[in-house]
């Protein structure tokens, strides 16, 4: 659809009306290339870890790649190897990956951090899980695991049998001694988390003070790391992975999770889904974006205005609604796990009229509550003072930070996976993009905000859908086999618009039927990163504001 | 002393015509007495079972059903067990809502340490009791017994807020009949009140500290459940 977009004037090069012309790039690249691999997503370029920089300099500046989405990381027999998944903001169905790999004694590449700067982060999760080094990384340490750890757990070597040991000291209060800069300093050093409300969860934020004002923030993550990467790589394609991306991003976003898994394997594999379960996938998983976007916004409400006061109650009644409709399709309040390999799990539930009734209702009685949030929210004096021009994030540095979703439509930019890489019934029904040109706190509320309307206008027509489906043709599940065992060394990375942005998944498969790498690339873990730029030289309760309009969610970020 | 136009206390407080504000169902049953003979420790169980502050404290997925058990619909301050306070030194009941992993842990302990006396702990969902489904990852705590004494467990993955509902209620019986067993500061936790003067006594319990012992050992081969 974008490609027709007309405020794209020029093509890139390597760009033709049909997608990549690949043989482009690779003469773009020129020497830098040695090899040449052929993903199911994209073709890649093997590149040597000393050109990195170089290569993806080309990339972003020559052909327009610029939205550096994950990088994975992983190790074979013989070699470690950085996977680049680069892709364009405008157009995301034109990929790109660029592949490094390094020497099993040696293992250390060039950071891409100077051309990308969400790799600052992924680069250090690849140090920490899989052990490459990146040279000319501003800061290569662990980030999800302690400082103490031993090993690099997702390495084939690492023990899991052996102890760890972390000390007293590890763990004493850092606010002990005073951790004033220099002896005149004026700034001030306060810890916020992990246990704090206003973190949504266990994240830790470094912050130093300089009077009312944040000198400088830097977020420690990893309190809540649970190993999903190697709990996905032990269990079978079929069933056994299913039911952890609920546990991702457990906002009730459960079955946008799955999606991701579902559409990774499916394009894996070579699964087809029956148009029937498409409709109940889309369907459901707009009510769950409602869901994820109402706690954002009861949330963010409790971060700006202290208490459980109303809005988060009247959030809350509304996602009760949600999770009751949710409920009696999937059987589950909050961990889905309904989508299947090739469709869903079961059907609509009889009868049918009623569980159509009961989606009609809670419809019919939104545009009144978000009436009603307009006047409790973003129209309320108080809010607007401290949300509009705090937690400016432009446009161009979200991009370079790879900012996804609310976030990114926040600061206008016209980026949304359910349009520009369509899946599902998406492309066949009638919805629109909100996009919000204002940057700050107060555009990213607005966005999720008419994102709901948007999300119902496609619950409406879904269920339209649903009602008038012929009898004969409610296939729910395709055919498919009981263990899947794609072929050896497929290797694939596919997204979907989660909640939060753009949540992808990169597969690699060794000939068994479980996969060799699972790589999540989450959403929040990308747009956390920009809270510094958010929130650097603000006022400290902006700080917070800007967290929560960020509305990231741990079990993501540390997955 | 007493006037025809005054009332005694008690005439105010008994009989015909008297001040409805008194005439409660509780007085009704005390009958005539307005004094009740119990011990003062099931007095305190009582007052204590009756009136208990959580501390919010979110983890992971369960804190998204112990959020909705605060809120409407549920509403956990039906059975006064349901205002959540920030503050640790606060709150009489930790939730542990998720799943602890390694380098959190610690901080769970610290926590739980700076809550006063007497304090009670509920786990809520499989992860607080085993690991739940991520009790073979090489990060993750296998149950918050590992790091905190339990009171209460509410199995579930999430448990439904009315499963979290029952077992507050449980614990409040519990903690009303005088069932929970009293835990005792550890020396080292005296850390905590290094403000106080540094008399013989706070010398002597200082000196126990053996920082040795306060390490955290995460030996995933002797856990309880193998990995
Ligand atoms: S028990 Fe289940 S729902 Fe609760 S924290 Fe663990 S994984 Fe999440």
């Amino acid at each position: 659809m974008s490609l027709e977009d007309p405020s794209r004037p020029e093509l890139d090069i390597g760009e033709t009306a049909e997608g990549v012309d690949y043989d482009a790039l690779e003469a773009l690249l020129g020497d830098h290339v040695v090899g040449r691999e052929r993903h199911r997503n994209a073709e890649a370029f093997v590149v040597r870890p000393d050109e990195v920089q170089d290569a993806l300099f080309l990339l972003r500046d020559e052909a327009g790649f610029d939205h550096c989405s994950c990088v994975t990381a992983q190790e074979y027999e013989d070699r470690y190897e950085s996977i680049y998944h680069l892709r364009k903001y405008d157009d995301p169905t034109q990929e790109v990956g660029v592949v490094v790999p390094t020497a099993t004694d040696d293992p250390v590449s060039e950071s891409a951090e100077p051309v990308y700067r969400t790799a600052d982060w992924h680069e250090r999760e690849a140090y920490d899980l899989v052990g490459v080094d990146y040279d000319d990384h501003p800061q290569m340490e662990r980030i999800l695991l302690p400082e103490t750890w031993q090993g690099h757990p997702l390495s084939l070597d690492y023990d899991q049998e052996q102890p760890q040991v972390v000390t007293f000291s590890e763990h004493a209060n850092p606010l002990n001694e005073d951790q004033r800069a220099e002896a005149d300093s004026d700034t001030m050093f306060v810890n916020i988390g992990p246990h704090h409300p206003a973190t949504h969860g266990v994240l830790h934020l470094k912050t130093t003070l300089d009077g009312e004002q944040v000198a400088d923030v830097e977020s420690d993550i990893g309190y809540l790391h649970r190993c999903e990467e190697q709990i996905c790589q032990n269990g079978t394609y079929r069933h056994q992975i299913m039911p952890y991306p609920d546990r991702w991003d457990y906002i009730s976003a459960g079955i946008l999770n799955e999606w991701a898994y579902a559409r990774a394997a499916e394009d894996m594999a070579d699964i087809d889904v029956p148009e029937y379960a498409q409709v109940i996938r889309t369907m459901s998983a707009e009510l769950c974006r409602i869901a994820s976007h109402m706690l954002a916004l009861g949330t963010f409400a409790l971060d700006v205005y202290g208490d459980f006061t109303a809005i988060f109650m009247y959030a809350t009644r509304d996602r009760e609604v949600v999770q009751n409709i949710l409920e009696d399709l999937t059987g589950q309040r909050l961990m889905f796990n309904y989508l299947r390999l090739g469709g869903v799990a079961w059907d609509l539930p009889e009868p049918r009229e009623e569980f159509f009734e009961s989606i009609h209702d809670f419809l019919e009685d939104l545009p009144e509550k978000l009436e009603e949030y307009h006047d409790l929210v973003t129209s309320n004096e108080i809010f607007q003072m401290r949300c509009v021009d705090t937690g400016v994030l432009e446009p161009e540095i979200a991009k370079s930070y790879g900012a996804t979703g609310p976030v990114a439509r926040g600061s206008g930019i016209d980026y949304d996976l359910r349009r520009d890489d369509p899946y599902g019934y998406y492309d066949e029904l009638d919805w629109d993009v909100i996009t919000e040109e204002g940057c700050d706190n107060y555009a990213r509320v607005l966005v999720r905000l008419q994102e709901v309307e948007e999300s119902a206008k496609i619950i409406e027509q879904c269920v339209d859908l649903l009602a008038e489906w012929p009898e004969e043709d409610r296939t729910i599940q395709s055919n498919v086999p009981r263990t899947l065992k794609p072929d050896p060394d497929t290797e694939i990375y596919r997204s979907v618009e989660g909640a939060k942005g753009e949540l992808g998944i990169y597969m690699r498969s060794d000939g068994t039927e479980k996969p060799a790498r699972f790589k999540i690339r989450s959403p929040c873990f990308s747009n956390l990163q920009t809270l510094p730029e958010m929130s650097q030289g603000e006022y400290i309760p902006d700080l917070i504001a800007s967290l929560g309009s960020l509305d990231i969610v741990l079990g993501e970020v540390d997955r | 002393m007493s006037s025809d136009n005054t009332q005694s206390t008690q005439e105010g407080r008994m009989g015909e015509g008297v001040d409805a504000r008194f005439n409660s169902k509780l007085r009704e049953a005390f009958g005539s007495s307005p004094f009740i003979l119990t011990k003062f420790d099931q007095f305190m169980n009582w007052v204590r079972g009756s009136s208990m502050f959580m501390l919010q404290f979110g983890i992971a997925c369960c804190s998204i059903e112990m959020m909705h058990t605060y809120a409407v619909k549920h509403d956990l301050d039906r059975f006064g067990a349901g205002v959540p306070r920030a503050s640790p030194r606060q709150a009489d009941v930790i939730i542990v809502p998720g799943t602890i992993v390694s380098k959190f842990a610690p901080r769970m302990k610290r926590i739980y340490d700076q809550m006063p006396e007497p304090k009670f702990v509920v786990g809520m969902g499989s992860c607080t009791i085993s690991g739940g489904p991520f009790q073979e990852g090489y990060n993750v705590i296998k149950g918050a017994e590992e790091v905190i004494p339990v009171d209460i467990h509410v199995p579930g993955c999430p448990p439904r807020p009315e499963a979290l509902v029952y077992g507050i209620a449980k614990l409040q019986e519990r903690v009303a009949n005088g069932e929970t067993s009293p835990v005792t500061v550890k020396p080292y936790e005296l850390e905590q009140f290094s403000d106080l003067d540094d008399d013989e006594l706070v010398q002597h319990l200082a000196d126990r500290i053996d920082e040795e012992e306060l390490v955290m050992r995460y030996d995933w081969a002797e856990s309880p459940v193998e990995p």
